[in-house]
């Protein structure tokens, strides 16, 4: 969060509070509070991926090996070190970039059932992916190790630019918005399967796999990247977050306002594309986390960008942490794809919103 | 009347024009002397280019011509400027939007970068409580009724301290009880601000107990222009609505206007 983020300050002094003054500072102290309560669960999330499982270490042996790695055998400091802690910290990151993600795409396409996901921005992305992974097709002169983040990165710009030009066209017409994102996702994911087809048969079981979304190629070097995506994303977020909230009220309300919404949804545009792309790119198509993360967030805090941008980011991040604890536990021994866990939780929720009609406006 | 020199603070528009596409919405439409304090209803059937005018004022639609406030022409003002001065309110807002009414009072003022917090929060406290609506303050935006969103629309707007005020249908859905309040707030803070309010109305008799000024437009050309009473006549009504209306006092020296029926050949 930006360094001027301290809400709590802005409130006139105490002498001049009136009910309605009190009021909204304690709606922003339990919002506070609820931010950090989320910080706090993440916290416990990622313990809990430690220390139960399949070769589960205890707190003690955890915290020995992270404080002092020289101190426990080869092996442990290779489980944590390589392995776990890269999983779990990805899962969060990733859950934290697909949540903020998700969070600006209801903003700006003015619809709850956006999400990288369901409208199509993340198979768009796995296409460029596939494209790199199995064709070797990629930019010209960018290094080996970044082509199948840039590929998936050009292509999520494209898909959300089209988005974006379609709810634009269709100024009010949401559910085209959807339908027309629905049909991006098809046919993304028909071009991946055309390139499955023609994938030699090693290409394709890393292909498969890859399209399940899972946290197991987590590497310190992705999850580098990743953080620096999100530190330079949710701060610039956030100093756009009073114009998004504006937005909310409808775009010539917000035009009014002086705000230039074309260039206020560009830029999200590009942020939006920028994360779901490295989301996909490090562990695959991850569904759902997008659009359940802003719909708790919304609940919890209400549409103030200021602690709903945040509060999305948190909510998928817990998500993710939860579904990949789970995709260690539901089966003793095997490791369930994350991507099919949060698919089996996010779609009983998806038909929610939809049913409750609360869904296209 | 003369026309508007800087000082005056009156509302000027020359030779407007709107096109959308081939279509031409607007047509050379010229207005002088809106002055502030002043609430003045854009009349007219569907179609007729009311609310056109009232976007292309707001910067919202591209029009050619002139918008002259207070000397200055709205129309070649930068975005920001213009903002500054010009608010525009549409219908309704989007259903659904999970926000604190206070909050969306805030938003109006910091979205455009006001740097002074603490006074958003007095002041947008200080308006809920002038238009009545400070109980309303912690409720969020989806669970209003249509009236109560109306209100704080115009305290959303309000809160910019905009010279001119543009409004479109506030009354649409409006029950009797929240048309006849929403039209005594927007003629009082009009007056005690000092504002130009247009307002988009279809309702011919509460432009004539609520308006002070009324354009009538058909086709996109303005027909009439002047005081209520003036402007509102068995004639124009048949010549812009097309139906036989007759306009009468009440018992308590309000005039109303009464329909009986289409005109015969309708122009």
């Amino acid at each position: 969060m930006n360094a001027s983020f301290d809400p709590l300050k802005d409130l006139p002094k105490a002498a001049s509070v009136t009910p309605t003054l009190d009021d909204y500072r304690r709606v922003v102290r339990r919002r506070l509070l609820l931010l950090g309560l989320f910080l706090l669960a993440i916290a416990a999330s990622v313990l809990l991926d430690f220390t139960i499982g399949p070769s589960g270490l205890s707190l003690h042996a955890l915290w020995q090996t992270l404080v002092d790695r020289h101190s426990v055998s080869a092996g442990q400091q290779v489980i944590v070190w390589s392995i776990r802690l890269p999983q779990s910290l990805m899962a969060v990151l990733v859950g934290a970039a697909l949540g903020l993600a998700g969070a600006e795409m209801q903003t700006i396409l003015n619809n709850p059932l956006a999400s990288p996901f369901t409208l199509g921005v993340s198979h768009a992305a796995a296409f460029g992916a596939a494209l790199a992974i199995i064709l070797n097709l990629g930019v010209p002169g960018v290094p080996e190790e970044w082509i199948v983040a840039v590929n998936a990165f050009i292509f999520a710009v494209i898909a959300t630019l089209l988005l974006d030009l379609m709810a634009r066209w269709r100024k009010a017409d949401t559910g085209v918005v959807v339908l027309f994102g629905i049909a991006l996702g098809f046919t993304f994911g028909a071009l991946v399967s055309l390139i499955q087809f023609v994938a030699s048969e090693d290409a394709l079981q890393a292909l498969v796999f890859w399209t399940l979304g899972s946290l197991a190629r987590a590497t310190w070097f992705k999850l580098a990247l990743l953080a620096v995506a999100l530190a330079v994303a949710l701060p610039c977020a956030m100093r756009r977050s009073w114009q998004l909230t504006a937005l909310r009220l409808g775009e010539d309300r917000a035009a009014s306002f002086g705000i230039d919404v074309k260039r206020l949804r560009l830029g999200t545009l590009l942020r939006v594309s920028v994360l779901s792309a490295l989301a996909v790119a490090f562990v695959g198509t991850i569904g759902f986390i997008g659009l359940v993360g802003p719909h708790i967030s919304r609940l919890l805090f209400g549409e103030d960008h200021r602690f709903y941008l945040p509060g999305s980011a948190l909510a998928g991040a817990l998500i993710l942490s939860l579904a990949s604890v789970a995709s260690k536990n539901i089966i003793p021994g095997v490791l369930i794809p994350v991507g099919i866990v949060t698919a089996l939780v996010g779609i009983p929720f998806f038909l929610t919103i939809v049913l409750r009609g609360k869904g296209v406006r | 009347m003369e026309s508007g020199a800087a000082g005056t603070g009156s509302l000027n528009i020359r030779h407007l024009q709107v096109s959308y596409g081939k279509r031409q919405i607007i047509e050379h439409l010229s207005v002088s002397g809106l002055v502030p304090g002043q609430v003045t209803a854009l009349l007219g059937p569907n179609g007729s280019g009311k609310s056109t005018l009232l976007k292309a004022i707001a910067g919202l639609v591209s029009a050619s011509g002139t918008v002259d406030l207070d000397g200055h022409d709205l129309l070649r003002a930068s975005f920001a400027s213009r903002a500054e001065q010009v608010v525009y309110l549409p219908q309704s807002l989007p259903a659904s939007v999970h926000l604190r009414v206070f909050e969306s009072l805030l938003v109006a003022r910091r979205a455009s970068g006001s740097t002074s917090p603490a006074d958003d929060m007095a002041e947008a406290d200080q308006l809920l409580r002038r238009l009545g609506i400070d109980a309303l303050a912690m409720r969020f935006l989806d669970e209003l009724s249509g009236g109560q969103k109306q209100l704080v629309g115009l305290a959303q707007a309000l809160i910019r301290k905009p010279r001119l005020l543009l409004l479109d249908e506030p009354l649409s859905a409006l029950d009797l009880n929240f048309q006849f309040h929403v039209m005594e707030v927007i003629r009082q803070e009009t007056l005690q601000r000092r504002m130009i309010t247009l307002i988009v109305l279809h309702d011919i008799n509460i432009s004539l107990r609520h308006t002070d000024h009324v354009l009538m437009l058909k086709g996109g050309q303005l027909l009439a222009d002047g005081p209520p009473a003036a402007v509102i006549t068995s004639e124009s009504l048949a010549r812009v609505y097309g139906v036989r209306g007759r306009v009468e006092r009440c018992s308590q020296g309000n005039a109303q206007v009464l329909i009986d029926g289409l005109v015969d050949a309708v122009a």
